[in-house]
């Protein structure tokens, strides 16, 4: 009698280990789906953009910027006060402007995403905080991460339950 | 309970025990300490060419949130060179254990206590957070005034009462430190019973009785109640991470500020530092102008009012779900447990976005720390502008998720139900939305 008890209190041990390993797994496959599953999406057709970036210390003016994946965007950049410059995280793209000289630059906006762009011309104190944002395409990484977010609550659930069920089924 | 001590191991136990290898490393980080102090006040005043600049603020302060506390709790207090001067006149030696010397040895006054005052101070880091960053001299000042307060403070006051009720880095180490994966506490509780000396407790520069420890948020690892216990009854332990939250552990209403507080910093730094909004950033800066005022008044909005109000706000929804009802006092204090892994996360998901973008500079200023155009190891090189690359931001998300998992089992464990964890839960992904929101969208 005693015997039997103790294997079936090991075989619930036992099986309880193997549905927490499972869900682990089951969880860390929905984590890498939801991180890099391509998600198809309907681009519209690419088009000629002309932005105009005013820089100031330490503000881009629009600091802003929405652009479709696939865009022709050219950029037509002025210092207002010192030199500064603008470089895109992420793309090979640099812009220096003495002030009130105009420049422009053009790249192809081929990867989606959020991307922050910086003053690249040291041009005083907050300079190293000079920032802006440019957005190709839906910003999917966000998505995501409010996707993992969701998920990361419901395994929070699901792998207390488990333990809390085992909990009961010990005591009584 | 799966716990690995290391002072069961014959050299972690010597490098631990050994008064050496710890006043080696502290003597080096002291002597940094003095070095980057002068750096900020004899350099350059462009911050980005400043050794005291880059090394505190993109190389110690990335450290500390990305290293020292995740795996080491604590672990940069024991090698912190700021009580150190105090210490020695207070035990009268280099290497001693704490005595009674020199100094008044008062108690800290009962109204002071607790981690109010480390909480104001880490606001005070952030209402005048911009200047502090940018400008060498700054830094340094704050620096000197730290050194100078913890060593006078030493003098009139018993132990490291800096430390405990000031420092606002001890409240970051601190509250973290309950999430952290180390542990000192004692072997057997019974040989402590029968010893009546306490030798550890007269030992310990931090004031804390290892065998009343439930929380390592106040032990400072220091190591020197493992020196002076004649039973070798002192354990360093490894351990899960975060084992100091759950249901049972006590908590008081100065930690949830602290929490409060840190959180709602972990979020104003995210919009400062990495927004877009120059205004914001050119009004965080312009210490004493109007439009200062007007940052300072929207950040004690934010940390003061609307942060703990949507907090208290969960807490109490919570508490009317729950069976049994704690008073709101209490809730409060129980609930801010979340927050340990919620802030914590948040500010690793700050530091890889702020942080890593700007670690080029890192190397130039070892050859040019003053940034007289020395080029002593030949790494002076042009940094790159710094981008934060899809790695990095695929990192945040999964940090931040991982800190809305674990906040979210937090809140269920402490909870009596799961209905009664939801508000809490709720909480966490209102801030975890927030931070992802400011880093990534
Ligand atoms: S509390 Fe502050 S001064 Fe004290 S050891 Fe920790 S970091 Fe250093
Ligand atoms: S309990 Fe031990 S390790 Fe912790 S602060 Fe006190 S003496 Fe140092
Ligand atoms: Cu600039």
């Amino acid at each position: 009698m005693m015997e039997e008890l103790l294997s079936t209190q090991e075989e619930l041990n036992h099986q309880s280990l193997q549905t927490k390993w499972r869900l682990m797994v089951l969880i860390s496959q929905c984590a890498l789906l939801i991180l890099f599953l391509p998600i198809p999406l309907v681009t519209p057709k690419p088009i000629d953009r002309l932005i105009h970036i005013d820089a100031t210390s330490f503000q881009f003016t629009p600091a802003e910027i929405k652009v479709n994946q696939g865009d022709r965007v050219t950029i037509e950049f002025v210092s207002t006060d010192v030199v500064h410059g603008i470089s895109i995280d992420g793309y090979d793209f640099q812009l220096t402007s003495d002030p009130g000289q105009p420049v422009t630059g053009t790249f192809v906006a081929s990867w989606p995403g959020m991307f922050r762009f910086r003053c690249s011309v040291a041009c005083g104190n907050l300079h190293p905080f000079m920032i802006g944002k440019l957005w190709v395409g839906p910003n999917l990484i966000l998505i995501r991460g409010v996707l993992l977010g969701i998920l990361a609550v419901v395994a929070a659930i699901f792998s207390l339950k488990k333990s809390k069920v085992l909990k009961t089924g010990k005591t009584s | 309970m799966n716990r690995l001590d290391l002072t069961r191991t014959r050299w972690t136990n010597f490098l631990i025990r050994n008064r050496w290898p710890q006043f080696l490393i502290r003597a080096i980080t002291l002597a940094g300490f003095i070095f980057t102090i002068l750096a900020g006040l004899l350099g350059s005043v462009v911050g980005s060419h400043n050794f005291a600049i880059i090394f505190v603020w993109i190389a110690w302060w990335t450290a500390l949130k990305l290293f020292f506390i995740p795996f080491g709790g604590r672990s940069w207090c024991s090698i912190c060179p700021i009580p150190m001067p105090g210490e020695w006149i207070q035990n009268g030696g280099i290497l001693q254990p704490r005595g009674k010397n020199f100094g008044l040895g008062k108690r800290w006054p009962k109204f002071l206590r607790g981690r109010w005052l480390q909480a104001g101070g880490f606001m005070l880091v952030g209402l005048f957070g911009v200047i502090t960053l940018t400008s060498p001299s700054v830094t340094s000042i704050v620096l000197l005034i730290i050194l100078l307060l913890a060593f006078v403070l030493a003098l009139v006051f018993e132990r490291r009462s800096f430390c405990n009720y000031l420092c606002p880095i001890g409240g970051f180490t601190g509250l973290y430190a309950q999430a952290a994966p180390v542990e000192v506490r004692v072997k057997n509780p019974e040989i402590c019973s029968t010893h009546a000396q306490k030798s550890c407790y007269e030992a310990c520069p931090w004031g804390v009785y290892p065998l009343a420890l439930k929380s390592s948020a106040n032990c400072g690892l220091c190591m020197e109640c493992l020196r002076v216990c004649p039973s070798d009854n002192l354990a360093v332990n490894l351990r899960p991470w975060g084992s100091d939250l759950g249901p049972e552990t006590k908590h008081s209403l100065d930690e949830a500020f602290l929490g409060l507080v840190m959180v709602s910093s972990a979020l104003m730094d995210s919009a400062i530092f990495l927004g877009p909004w120059g205004q914001l950033k050119m009004a965080a800066y312009a210490i004493g102008t109007g439009s200062w005022f007007l940052f300072a008044g929207l950040f004690l909005v934010i940390a003061l009012m609307l942060v703990p109000g949507i907090y208290t706000l969960a807490v109490w929804i919570a508490n009317k779900l729950g069976e049994q009802k704690m008073n709101l006092r209490k809730a409060l204090a129980h609930q801010s447990q979340v927050l340990v892994p919620l802030g914590l996360t948040a500010w690793i998901a700050f530091t890889i976005s702020f942080a890593l973008a700007k670690f080029s500079y890192v190397l130039p200023v070892v050859s040019d720390p003053f940034g007289w155009g020395w080029n002593l190891l030949g790494t002076v090189a042009k940094p790159w502008v710094g981008q934060s690359t899809l790695t990095s931001m695929l990192l945040q998300v999964i940090v931040l998720a991982l800190g809305l998992f674990w906040s979210s089992r937090v809140a269920i464990k402490i909870s009596g139900s799961l209905k009664q964890a939801l508000p809490m839960i709720v909480f966490s992904a209102m801030t975890m939305v927030g931070m992802l929101w400011l880093l990534i969208g």
